[in-house]
């Protein structure tokens, strides 16, 4: 019926495609805010050069901009194309942020960012810096309803199973809405974009301080980027951490998973800030351990219990089986839709009916499942932990890196020597690439860490793909992968020649 | 407020305003980039045709997203089917969607007539074929969709590819073409001046000649076809999924709404007026109602295809009786409710910003001021 092989490929289709739009994506959002400082401070003060740092910058922002639009289609379309069970399971709910993001997002920004490129001369100064303004804001608007829509796969509100129509209905939009795991995953996900459009302007502009031109630009830019960027980075961590905290409130496998918590701890628990997970023992072959600091940062608390893998396995084990019986009752209800037994036996279990549905990964026949299957249902419930608990680590160093780094570029730029600093210029040089390492880390954390689901105790993976055979998706898959190898190289060849030429790009041909 | 069933009527006019307000905005820039290589001879002759629409494309293209997203939100049955069963279709409309965006920023920011020309191309291809496409999908609807569903609503797709370029598809494919040709003509006629505007009015002409004839002839096909007809059906007003219905196949079907009420067939009319008229305005140097007009006559075409199908959005050719109609796609009466007053405060700020991005930037796109702009514009 559903092709394994067709839903690993798919789920690597879209790692690759979502990975791939969120190059392009932070940058938008970060670079956005820059362009509206640089502007503002060109209206207060009337000097020319921040009007061309607006417009120089403005160039590299439309030449990402560019990319991000044509490959934030394929998201729109791949939801239909490879996830075609999940979009007809959760569509009800999940396809109106979608379809609000369009209404009130893209479309402003969308229509903004023409007239930031083309209405300079058209429009008064006060107004194009509204347009720039407006860009910014629109940006952030569409992050806000993709948030949203991602908030509700992983901490499901407001909805329920209509047994008629075979799938989640919305019954609380304002539950969707401010679904607190959505909030803070808003605020953490434009904070990065933050930080990685001040990262940009930062190490493009180190590179001329270093080559000694456009140095009064440099210098400039770097005011405002360190000053922006610093309060990103604070805020990407801080609120990474509520972000965190939300997790461990709605989504314990995920926590335990990348911290590597394999035994329930008396509270609070204890921070593994080092460890080898070894996923066949189910223990860690070597930690460092620092006690009690999880318990205090997930919980906010000293005495919330924080549930080990083995435990919240153990747990789900008998969520599998009642689930089970649900979806074995509503199979009963297709066939006879009067049958009032099974009726209420589907809404005993019906909070259980994913779990159950878990299981159909071992035997399609739920009549058939041996007890040895719903432990492999149950053992799937917590993703694996080695990948979650190296790729977040890697992202956290990351943040503090940041912010130390900006609160130096703020010093130094405050007091006028950032340009005599070589050796601080050539690190941020080489951080330049970093933020995409960490935004994508970050990503793989969120998606890898709600496995097996697709969206949180309701719908698994492995059941939302679409009917369409593994060679297909393959084959599309390496379209996609020849089709943006080809674009990446165009879209860093202009990239590249446009920063190192620098402003002079405003007035002399490029060729 | 409304009851389920005047919901999903509701509905099924909103993806109607959306699909021609994707048409009308969207499908001039299509137009103007299918006609790109064909009107511009030289290097800034093809920038002034692609600077008329360069503020504007991208505002335009979200007509596109947001009715994709809309038929998620409102009609998720339609898009699961839709997207999974015609998947290389779809691949291939969003293969040809890739180069626009990148072909108009891209274009201009090298000064080489290799890479510029090249890029031009491109363009034409992300232009013409997507028109192209959405005419072969909505013969397609016509002609009947080889998918079926299982009890959990699971769907699956019996068909091929290449079953998609059916004669009769790539006829109304030939329809839609040329009509986002001419939407884009008639816009290019009234943005620009001179040798470039004698030109684009001479290709509109041979464009509404052919759209004509090929309007016609599909009709004239359409009364030969077996068309559905819902024969029995579960309460609309209840959730309902499309396995509660019986359909019966009708030879000349898709005419049976017009015979029953003859008032519809003021949509083809238009479609024929709208065409002509737009021709005899564009040599009238009326150019601006030339596009109002050429507006309607896309309206026109749009609502003569989902008029002749009502109330079915998706026919099954493998089993008609599974067959999607506006009864039994839609989304929960919760969610259209929420959807419908979000389509109502946005809409009018959607036009009236996007009105007033158009009043910036009006006149007469010319050489002279590209030569003018040469590094701000595309």
């Amino acid at each position: 019926m559903i092709d394994a092989g067709a839903v690993d490929a798919a789920r690597l289709q879209f790692a690759v495609t979502a990975l791939y739009h969120f190059i392009f994506v932070p940058l938008t959002l970060g670079l956005s805010f820059i362009l509206v400082a640089m502007e503002l401070t060109y209206v207060m003060s009337g000097k020319q050069i921040y009007k061309d740092m607006t417009k120089f910058w403005g160039k590299l922002f439309g030449i990402n901009f560019a990319l991000g639009v044509t490959t934030g289609i394929t998201m729109e379309f791949q939801f239909g194309t490879n996830w075609a069970y999940y979009s007809h399971y959760v569509g009800d709910i999940f396809g109106a942020p979608l379809a609000i993001e369009g209404l009130m997002a893209f479309f402003l920004e969308s229509t903004m960012i023409g007239l930031f490129f083309f209405g300079w001369d058209r429009l008064s100064k006060g107004k194009h810096l509204l347009v720039t303004a407006l860009l910014a804001l629109a940006s952030n608007l569409s992050a806000v309803l993709i948030l949203i829509a991602n908030g509700w796969m992983q901490y499901p509100v407001g909805s329920e199973f209509n047994p008629v129509t075979m799938r989640m209905e919305l019954t609380s939009f304002s539950e969707i809405l401010f679904n607190v795991v959505a909030q803070d995953k808003f605020v953490h996900t434009v904070s990065a974009g933050y930080v990685t459009g001040s990262v940009f302007v930062m190490g493009i502009s180190a590179w001329y301080l270093l080559k000694g031109k456009h140095i009064e630009f440099a210098k400039r830019s770097i005011r405002i980027a360190s000053a922006f960027g610093l309060a990103s980075a604070l805020s990407v961590v801080i609120l990474g951490d509520e972000s965190g905290y939300a997790v461990g409130e709605h989504q314990q496998a995920k926590l335990a998973a990348m911290e590597g918590m394999w035994e329930t701890e008396p509270a609070p628990a204890g921070f593994n800030l080092i460890a080898f997970p070894n996923e066949a023992e189910q223990k860690n072959d070597f930690a460092i351990h620092i006690p009690y600091a999880m318990g205090l940062i997930a919980t906010r608390s000293t005495d919330t219990v924080l549930p080990g893998i083995k435990d919240i396995r153990e747990k789900n084990a008998v969520r599998v089986e009642n689930g089970i019986k649900g979806v074995l009752a509503l199979e009963k209800m297709k066939q006879d839709p009067s049958d009032a037994q099974a009726k209420s036996i589907m809404l005993e279990h019906q909070k259980d009916l994913g779990y159950g549905l878990l299981a159909k990964k071992y035997s399609a026949d739920l009549n058939q499942v041996t007890p040895e299957q719903i432990k492999q249902a149950a053992h799937d419930t917590v993703p694996q932990v080695a990948p979650l608990f190296w790729t977040f680590r890697v992202m956290v160093l990351l943040g503090f890196t940041y912010i130390a780094f900006f609160i130096y570029a703020f010093w130094a730029s405050g007091n006028n020597v950032i340009h005599e600093k070589k050796r601080f210029l050539r690190f941020a040089l080489w951080l330049l690439p970093t933020p995409w390492i960490a935004t994508s880390f970050g990503w793989f954390v969120a998606e890898y860490g709600r496995q097996p689901w697709t969206v949180t105790g309701i719908l698994p993976t492995h059941l939302s793909a679409s009917s369409v055979s593994a060679g297909e998706v393959w084959a599309s898959l390496a379209g996609f992968v020849l089709f943006y190898t080809g674009l990446l190289i165009v879209e860093l060849y202009l990239m590249f020649k446009y920063a190192r030429l620098g402003p002079t790009v405003l007035t002399e041909q490029v060729h | 407020m409304f009851d389920y069933m005047t919901l999903k009527v509701i509905w099924w006019v909103l993806i109607g305003v959306l699909l021609i307000g994707f048409a009308i905005m969207d499908g001039h820039d299509m137009g103007v980039g299918t006609l790109l290589p064909f009107v511009g001879k030289t290097d800034v002759e093809r920038r002034v045709v692609i600077n008329t629409i360069a503020p504007h494309w991208d505002g335009n293209q979200v007509w596109f997203i947001t009715a994709g997203g809309a038929i998620f939100a409102a009609w998720p049955f339609v898009y699961a089917i839709a997207f999974s069963g015609l998947y290389w279709a779809m691949l291939l409309l969003l293969a040809a969607l890739f180069f626009r965006p990148v072909g108009f920023e891209y274009r201009s920011k090298i000064n080489s007539p290799k890479w510029r020309n090249n890029w031009d191309w491109l363009i034409f291809v992300g232009s013409s074929v997507p028109a192209l496409l959405f005419g072969v999908a909505f013969g397609n609807l016509f002609l009947g969709v080889p998918f079926k569903i299982d009890e959990t609503m699971r769907s699956f797709y019996t068909g091929n590819f290449f079953q998609l370029l059916h004669p009769f598809a790539l006829l109304v494919g030939v329809v839609s073409l040329t009509l986002l040709m001419l939407q884009g003509g008639s816009y290019l006629a009234h943005r620009t001046e001179g040798v470039l505007q004698t030109r684009v009015k001479k290709i509109n002409q041979i464009a509404g000649a052919i759209n004509i004839v090929c309007f016609t002839v599909a009709g004239l096909w359409l009364t030969q076809m077996n068309g559905l007809s819902v024969v029995n059906m579960a309460d609309p007003n209840l959730s309902m999924n499309p396995l509660m219905k019986e359909v019966a196949v009708v030879s000349g079907g898709w005419l049976t709404n017009y015979f029953a009420h003859p008032i519809l067939w003021i949509f083809p009319a238009l479609v024929y007026v709208g065409v002509l008229l737009t021709l005899i305005l564009q040599s009238k140097h009326r150019t601006l109602t030339g596009f109002v007009v050429m507006s309607l006559a896309v309206l026109g075409t749009i609502m003569t295809a989902g008029v002749a199908l009502f109330p079915f959005v998706m026919p099954s050719s493998e089993n008609p009786a599974m067959s999607l109609t506006l009864w039994d796609v839609a989304s929960s009466k919760y969610t259209l409710n929420v959807m419908l007053w979000v389509v109502i405060i946005f809409v009018p700020l959607i036009l009236t910003y996007t009105s007033w991005a158009y009043r910036v930037m009006r006149g007469k796109v010319t050489v002279e001021y590209v030569q003018a702009n040469d590094k701000a514009l595309y």
